[in-house]
């Protein structure tokens, strides 16, 4: 075991710290607070300008083939580049929705002119995409998502709501599930389509969350037309298409930010309980020695998946550990830096509340990080299901037609 | 960057695993439930044989010198199978305080005989009750002679060497070592928890001893503790692992309501939790394993991350094995107790939770 690059990663590694340098500053000691807030205009001009940076030196899409404008890359030289990347103040990103997750799933499934015209544009920071897959009554049994697409000539026309939707107010595409079969189980009737979202039709409404902010969209859509050849796979196929999308997204979506072990083991270091550093506490110590143990480890979980990458194999669905631990911890983290805090651990004035109350940010932002992404409770069903190989669940809705499947009290 | 095991070790694993599971099947343990622990002294030849018991010894003392990630791979094993034999003992401490503090004679004498299992060795730090520390050790060496008492001493039966931590005249801690055979030691087996490694308490009256002229002071012991932590840890994680296996192997073929149970969202995510924390304990352990074989400076902060992971996965593996098997579970016959005794057993051995904590706090304080 080692910590070394091969001499390939440390010669990629060190092109990857000339071209940052050149671009970015250094994160400082200081850069560990985080205000949850919204994405302004300025923010996604930023977003653009940086991933066109990227993409024009080679650093956006590295392990996508060269033809669609990546780098025929290692996964492993994409993991340095992100790891690297963290070091440096760079604008939030605007593209996990487009160069993560939708066009890797349309080069699975799209035909060679739906690559072609999406992939550059995603890549080179020029067009935005959304993912229109969540509906108010289809969450972790997403397939139960009602909004219609019906068939018109060279057409579909779609009608439904969709939700959780990031980014949707200023994206140019978005990825989206409709149901083209109610007559079928519900799996077999979904279709997968690319939505512009210029059409007539679609109506983005901010939705305002318990942290206050409003980091998602809800999308309606009344009778917005989709041309026939937008549709990515075989009518019905939706789900299957969803699945490699989603498969994606948990390879995107990997530990929750916010504050660490290192922050509530500073804050205990400052703190007093009955006149002694709270960090001496045996309470203090066996809480935060908990988390430290699970920040460890997963730390050192992702460099086995790297050394899995480094060998040729694909991550698995055991990489689901890190936002089912990641998730609670932050919001465990969160709770506890308040309650050191004692009497004050209510306030949320930046000049009360340390790191830019950040802990208290935290508290009301972490539920959100539970459930987006695969909610805790379907992230052990994966694990169960895929890593230990227990069957699923019994289901009521298994082979009926998804327009007999019951949707609420009788 | 390379975190898994090199692929000697990886291939060494599949025969570790495919000679265990065919000299240990299922069920080979019982005849400890009825007899009492016992050291399966065929089962030490054979280890022997196959080099198992040199890989940290160098080979101009009988081993092969391969190196401790061979050993931190075996370690798992050995948690895993549950084999009665003075494994960790012999290697994870007497083999340790040895190669760590002893001289050259000393380890020309011992290591050969360890490597090629003709001697087990076993370990006396703890006097009663209490976490390891300066503090408990009252043992005491005078005139190169030892008096005072230990317990538990974990496989002494059958030891042929035995490593004590006393203090000298002059108040210091250290390591001696006895020969379990001499003169002035008296013994008396202990029950225990678990029922396949036995405990002793010793009491010595004047017994020859002999320092490891390089074990001098508490931190000596201390980096000894550390480097077992690790190799514990493998153990625990090995242990976790085989819980994890036992209950959902059971969960699958129990049936109930119509249905195996392990389609039961209240077994599947007990029995998710139980592998996400076998699995950060693992990783946990790797990075113990890297420490412990490039002895890094890390190491203290490492073995401590590696021993507080471990004893939580354990534990809650053969606790949440038992829940899984219902009723069944609680009985004698079935196994899940073998490996719920041992979590407890591994829980405490070179100390436990609280005191690995206050050892990683000292670290991340310093």
């Amino acid at each position: 075991m080692d910590f070394n690059d091969t001499p390939e990663e440390a010669a990629f590694r060190a092109e990857v710290r000339a071209f940052l340098d050149a671009h970015a500053p250094l994160k400082s000691a200081e850069a560990r607070t985080y205000r949850s807030r919204e994405l302004n205009a300025e923010d996604v001009r930023l977003s653009r300008q940086w991933q066109a940076t990227k993409a024009a030196a080679g650093f956006a899409g590295i392990h996508w083939p060269r033809k669609y404008g990546g780098r025929d890359g290692t996964q492993m030289q994409a993991a340095i580049f992100a790891a690297e990347e963290e070091r440096y103040v760079v604008p939030p990103s605007v593209f996990n929705q487009g160069v993560g997750m939708a066009l890797p799933t349309i080069m699975t499934h799209g035909t060679d002119a739906l690559i072609d015209r999406y992939a550059r544009p995603a890549l080179f920071g020029e067009e935005v995409w959304c993912q229109l897959f969540s509906e108010p009554a289809a969450g972790s049994d997403l397939a139960g998502l009602r909004t219609r697409a019906v068939r018109d000539g060279a057409d579909w026309v779609i009608n439904g709501q969709k939700v959780w939707t990031s980014n949707a107010h200023f994206s140019q595409f978005g990825m989206l599930v409709a149901r083209t079969d109610p007559t079928v189980p519900k799996h077999a009737g979904l279709t997968f389509f690319i939505l512009d979202m210029a059409t007539p039709g679609i109506e983005v409404r901010r939705l305002k969350q318990i942290s206050g902010t409003a980091n998602f969209c809800e999308v309606f859509l009344t009778d917005v037309r989709i041309p026939d050849h937008h549709r990515l796979g075989g009518v019905g196929d939706g789900w299957k298409v969803a699945l490699t999308m989603l498969a994606n997204e948990r390879f995107t979506v990997g530990k929750a930010e916010g504050p660490d072990v290192e922050d509530i083991l500073a804050l205990a270091r400052t703190l007093t309980i009955d006149g002694r550093p709270a960090i001496d506490d045996a309470c203090v110590r066996e809480k935060i020695a908990r988390w430290y143990v699970q920040s460890e480890g997963l730390k050192y979980t992702r460099l086995r998946t790297q050394t899995a990458f480094s060998r040729g194999r694909a991550p698995g669905p055991e990489n689901s550990i890190g936002k089912l631990v990641s998730a609670t911890k932050l919001q465990e983290i969160a709770a506890y830096g308040i309650e050191l805090l004692g009497q004050a651990g209510a306030v949320m004035d930046t000049e009360v509340a340390p790191l830019n109350a950040w802990f208290q940010e935290a508290l009301l932002y972490a539920p959100g990080k539970r459930i987006a992404g695969g909610t805790d409770e379907i992230l052990r069903n994966i694990i169960a299901e895929r890593v230990l190989k227990m069957p699923g669940e019994m289901r009521a809705d298994k082979d009926v037609p998804f327009n007999q499947i019951p949707t609420s009290r009788r | 960057m390379n975190f898994d095991f090199s692929d000697d070790v990886t291939a060494m694993r599949r025969e570790v695993q495919a000679f265990l599971a065919d000299r240990l099947p299922v069920g080979a343990v019982r005849q400890f439930l009825e007899n009492g622990p016992a050291v399966d002294g065929a089962l030490w030849a054979e280890m022997a044989a196959m080099g198992w018991l040199g890989l940290t010894i160098p080979e101009e003392y009988g081993g092969s010198g391969l190196g401790h990630e061979a050993l931190c791979m075996l370690a798992e094993e050995v948690g895993a199978f549950l084999p009665p034999v003075p494994f960790a003992s012999t290697l994870y401490l007497a083999a340790e305080a040895l190669l760590g503090f002893g001289s050259d004679a000393q380890k020309a004498a011992w290591l050969p005989r360890l490597a090629d299992g003709s001697v087990t060795g076993a370990f006396a730090l703890a006097e009663g009750a209490g976490e390891p520390g300066a503090d408990g050790i009252r043992a005491l060496v005078e005139q190169g002679r030892l008096s005072g008492s230990k317990a538990p001493v974990f496989d002494l039966d059958g030891a042929g060497l035995l490593i004590v931590a006393a203090r000298d005249a002059a108040g210091q801690v250290g390591l001696y070592l006895i020969d379990p055979a001499a003169p002035g030691m008296e013994r008396r087996k202990l029950r225990t928890l678990d029922l396949a490694h036995g405990a002793w308490s010793a009491e010595f009256h004047d017994v020859a001893a002999e320092p490891l002229p390089g074990a001098v002071g508490w931190p000596a012991i201390a980096r000894l503790l550390d480097r077992a932590a690790v190799l514990f840890a493998f153990e625990q994680v090995g242990g976790g692992r085989a819980a994890l296996e036992m209950a959902t192997s059971f969960a699958m073929d129990r049936f109930a309501f119509g249905r195996p149970i392990a389609s039961m969202q209240a077994i599947k995510h007990k029995l998710a939790d139980i592998y996400v924390a076998v699995e950060l304990a693992r990783s946990n352990a790797y990075f113990g394993a890297w420490a412990l074989h490039e002895d890094a400076a890390e190491l203290p902060r490492a073995a401590a991350s590696a021993r507080i992971a471990a004893i939580d996965a354990y534990q809650l593996a053969a606790r949440e094995n038992i829940q899984t098997h219902g009723g069944m579970g609680f009985t004698w016959e079935a196994d899940c107790h073998l490996h719920y005794r041992r979590a407890a057993t591994l829980a405490g051995i070179i100390g436990g939770a609280r005191h690995w904590r206050d050892r990683l706090f000292d670290q991340l304080a310093a």
